[in-house]
């Protein structure tokens, strides 16, 4: 189960935020709590952080285990470990549950401690700026005043172009990965689509189901399948499933049978029962606002006049979802104002998913980039 | 972009570029000319590379390198941009060379261009013998060659006249000796340093 370079047993930890929160959205967050994990040790002079912001989906939990019996690693095991590309022998690695999230930050399901009762419909949307500053909490509390990097993939690599202009100096290097600087039209449409299935859910209950007992399954099942969809190419598709069916022979019903309806409701399934309706809609909101170019893409050559840190940027070729042309926006505006840019567009079939899976040119980018930020500054 | 003897023109290349210039080094391969040019001129380097084996070996020579494909032009970059632009050894495998000129000459004030001169007498003399060249300037074989549009120092000499483009100084060299008498013969290696008229 555990290969030798695991960061093996992990336990997360709590963050308690004294200060509230202003959000974009005018309103205020009291008293949150932010739930986090990291990986190898934070040197003495604190300078060898590295935060990792999640997708959509993601979680705190990056890399390791959290029992000797768990099957699954963090959804990042594949390049967070020592001796990996992303060497905890080396870095500090952080990885924090997103405010609103469903996996032990305050969001939606939590207890407003005004009501005693779960947050639910009550509980604000926020933004990826929102986000950026309750992390920003979170690292002062570690006592570091600088983080080596700030990394993500997807709504991850919004949050580390944020970290970049939010707080140019409190980071050296921005990675980004199958990002964009704001979503396109298509983007939003999809995302609708998602959030329209869970807000149509008889079961969502306006977001108030938590007391009621329900789930909003029906909803948060179709949202992740159509989600699936757009994460992989069709080429990947074609080559993963095709035309295969479990069994011989058509069977005339509605069963699932195509071996592509089966990924889909596995897939479904598994996600039901871990996240939440009302984070989910929360996030896709804070995607299709995530705009730091005003509507404007020529803006973001003006936004990044104020950026210090070095850029690395990475997109995959079959990627529709956060295509390369989206990628090269973001370096063409760091070249604007001569920031030190990387930008590699990695050949891989597997469309936005590609950024959460192995593959031996991508993680050696990676892996030297890292080694490189340790050699200079 | 392989780029072969591949530090016979960066003294060249390094002596028109100023000091402290923002350089864009066009098929930048391991990134060695960049590293030189930082070396030696305290320059700011990007460099382009299509290749990702090569795009790597710039990263790890601590390059900062964007991979793109010229062929598809610099619409990434601004007018002029860059106080130089370099195509070193690669414009003989470029297809849309009239277009890429016109990118290079929009992107940068000055334009650095060098190639194998095909006009060399050694090349001539393998045609002459009824065999494609083969040299330390082209070192591969007719069917594994990535050039596509090798040419001669007259060609380029009248390409640069036809298509506007001023010479501010031109060195044919081989062997790293500057050639001057009939350098379209006796010369390896052509090194131009161009603008727009």
């Amino acid at each position: 189960m555990q290969d030798k370079n695991s960061v093996g047993i992990v336990q997360s930890k709590i963050f308690k935020s004294e200060a509230a929160l202003l959000l974009d959205c005018g309103r205020k967050l009291e008293n949150y709590e932010l739930v986090y994990e990291t990986y190898g040790t934070l040197n003495q002079k604190k300078d060898n952080a590295i935060l990792v912001c999640h997708a959509l989906s993601g979680n705190h939990h990056l890399a390791g285990y959290y029992t000797k019996k768990d099957k699954h690693p963090g959804w990042w095991d594949n390049l967070i470990g020592p001796g990996k590309s992303l060497d905890t022998n080396k870095f500090f690695v952080i990885g924090v549950n997103n405010l609103g999230g469903s996996h032990g930050s305050t969001g939606p399901k939590s207890i407003n401690p005004k009501t005693n009762k779960n947050w639910g419909s009550k509980f604000p949307i926020l933004s990826v700026a929102d986000w950026v500053n309750s992390q920003k909490e979170l690292i002062t509390h570690l006592g570091i005043k600088k983080l080596k990097a700030v990394l993500g993939g997807s709504l991850g690599g919004m949050q580390a172009l944020q970290w970049s202009i939010q707080f140019p100096d409190a980071l050296d290097h921005t990675i980004v990965i199958a990002a964009a600087a704001n979503l396109t039209a298509q983007n939003i449409a999809f995302n609708e689509v998602a959030r329209q299935s869970i807000l149509t859910d008889p079961d969502f209950n306006q977001g108030d189901f938590y007391e009621k007992k329900l789930v909003p399954k029906r909803g948060l099942r179709l949202a992740r399948m159509l989600g699936h969809i757009t994460y992989l190419s069709n080429d990947v598709m074609k080559t993963k499933f095709g035309r295969k069916t479990k069994t011989k022979g058509y069977r005339y019903n509605f069963e699932p049978e195509f071996e592509v309806e089966s990924y889909l409701n596995y897939q479904a399934d598994k996600f039901v029962n871990e996240f939440d309706a009302n984070t989910y809609i929360r996030m896709t909101k804070a995607l299709d606002y995530f705009d730091p170019t005003k509507n404007n893409i020529k803006n973001l050559s003006r936004i990044f006049k104020k950026v210090r840190s070095q850029f690395l940027v990475i997109s995959f070729t079959s990627d529709w979802r956060f295509s390369p042309d989206r990628s090269k926006e973001i370096v063409k505006a760091l070249l604007d104002n001569n920031i030190k840019v990387s930008y590699a567009e990695i050949d891989a079939a597997s469309g936005h998913d590609a950024f959460l899976m192995s593959n031996d040119h991508y993680h050696a980018i990676l892996k030297n980039y890292f080694l490189k930020m340790l050699n200079k500054k | 972009m392989k780029r072969n003897n591949k530090r016979s023109d960066f003294e060249i290349i390094s002596n028109w570029v100023g000091d402290r210039s923002k350089v864009l080094d066009l098929g930048c391969g391991d990134g060695a000319l960049l590293n030189y040019l930082a070396e030696r001129k305290n320059i700011t380097g990007f460099g382009i590379e299509k290749d990702k084996d090569n795009w790597l070996l710039s990263l790890k020579n601590n390059i900062d390198v964007i991979q793109m494909d010229l062929e598809a032009g610099l619409s990434g970059f601004e007018d002029g941009s860059f106080d130089v632009v370099i195509l070193s050894k690669t414009i003989q495998s470029m297809h849309n060379i009239e277009a890429l000129m016109k990118e290079m000459l929009r992107v940068g004030r000055e334009v650095i261009v060098t190639f194998p001169n095909f006009g060399y007498w050694r090349d001539r003399l393998q045609i002459l013998m009824g065999q494609m060249p083969i040299s330390d300037e082209l070192p591969y074989q007719w069917f594994d060659t990535p050039n596509v549009h090798l040419c001669t120092v007259k060609d380029f000499d009248q390409f640069c006249s036809e298509h506007k483009i001023k010479v501010l100084d031109r060195l044919v060299v081989t062997k790293n000796r500057s050639v001057h008498f009939c350098p379209n013969f006796f010369g390896a290696l052509a090194l131009y340093q161009l603008v727009k008229k």
